[in-house]
């Protein structure tokens, strides 16, 4: 018996990253811009993305959406009543979505193909652990939290907030009841990504939602030529 | 919560190393961590004794190198440990720093392997 010591210098996640690197060139070449929304259970990620496929779908936009689950098709079927085409993902017990999936799932979807679409936005499974390590080749990453979850949920989470590209406050529409001091929010948010763009925003009043759509926009036409 | 996946690709990128060193022993595997990579040592070293069972990784130990955060700053071009994830602030000079040079590695280092000497 001898002993070797043999290097790797190998990312474990690397068969991920590389999926992710060539659905990132496909989606540009594509020319859609794609969003992964991530946030905790109950952040209110589906009636956010319902009113902005809704309104984004009222502006003459082509949108579809990709949403992560353990079970069910519940959320997707929420989806649809914008009229955007959406496709569940069930993961089984998998507590994020990974490049695999999004690639055997874009493969399968009937009637919907890239260049067709302006936007994709894909609803990771609620969770702010697990997604921040899985790359899915999306261009904009948006961390989402409500009014509800404490002020101090960026501090908690720094991994996924300080990997976020975008930040979303929701369910601004009830902040006063719920005590939510807002100066502190973003000065969290602000301490764990600097420089961030934070959105405050109502999916049932429609506020802030002006500026998220801009801010699509602006960004689709400076990333995708 | 994804640990024991994380485990199954390093099990998965070990074996097809080891598979060129025939009837090769794993002994120890060796990873870099980032502080941010958002992996948990007690949780992954749990999931390790279920991987490993029946491939040339078993009895194998998990050796875990956490690498702090280390932050480049705009403003005085420094570079510098974070001393905590609750604040991204050049340690030098106190401003915001966003540019992270170390701390998402999530890599098989090295791994230790006994192997079996040609019989000439």
């Amino acid at each position: 018996m001898t002993t070797r010591i043999v290097e790797l210098r190998r990312g474990i996640l690397k068969k991920n990253d590389e999926l992710a690197a060539g659905l990132r060139s496909r989606f540009t070449s594509a020319g859609v811009l794609v969003l992964n929304l991530v946030s905790s259970p109950g952040t209110g990620k589906t009636a956010f993305l319902e009113r902005t496929l809704r309104e984004l779908r009222a502006k003459g936009s082509k949108v579809a959406a990709l949403v992560g689950d353990l079970e069910t098709d519940n959320d997707a079927r929420r989806l649809a009543a914008s009229g955007a085409p959406v496709r569940q993902i069930n993961t089984h017990g998998i507590c994020h979505l990974d490049a695999e999936m999004i690639d055997k799932h874009l493969g399968a979807w009937e009637g919907v193909t890239l260049p067709m679409l302006d936007y994709l936005f894909i609803e990771n499974v609620g969770n702010l652990v697990c997604p921040s390590s899985y790359d899915l080749g999306e261009k904009i990453r948006v961390a989402l939290l409500s009014v509800t979850e404490g002020e101090d949920k960026p501090l908690k989470y720094p991994t996924l907030f300080n990997s976020a590209d975008a930040a979303v406050i929701t369910k601004i529409d009830i902040a006063e009841p719920c005590g939510f001091d807002r100066e502190l929010a973003l000065k969290n948010i602000n301490e764990i990504r600097p420089g961030i763009r934070v959105f405050e925003t109502s999916a049932k009043t429609g506020a802030g939602m002006d500026a998220w759509l801009a801010y699509l926009a602006a960004e689709r036409a400076a990333r995708i030529v | 919560m994804h640990e024991l996946s994380i485990a199954a690709s390093i099990v998965d990128a070990v074996t097809e190393t080891v598979s060129r060193y025939p009837g090769a022993r794993v002994k120890e595997v060796r990873l870099r961590v980032g502080a941010m990579a958002s992996v948990i040592e007690d949780s992954l070293q749990f999931c390790w004794g279920i991987s490993v069972e029946g491939t040339p990784l078993e009895g194998s130990k998990l050796v875990v190198n956490i690498l702090p955060v280390v932050v480049h700053c705009a403003v005085c071009g420094k570079q510098g440990e974070l001393a905590s994830l609750q604040s991204f602030r050049c340690p030098h000079c106190g401003e915001p720093a966003s540019d992270l040079q170390q701390g998402r590695e999530l890599e098989i280092d090295s791994i230790e392997i006994d192997e079996v000497e040609e019989t000439v």
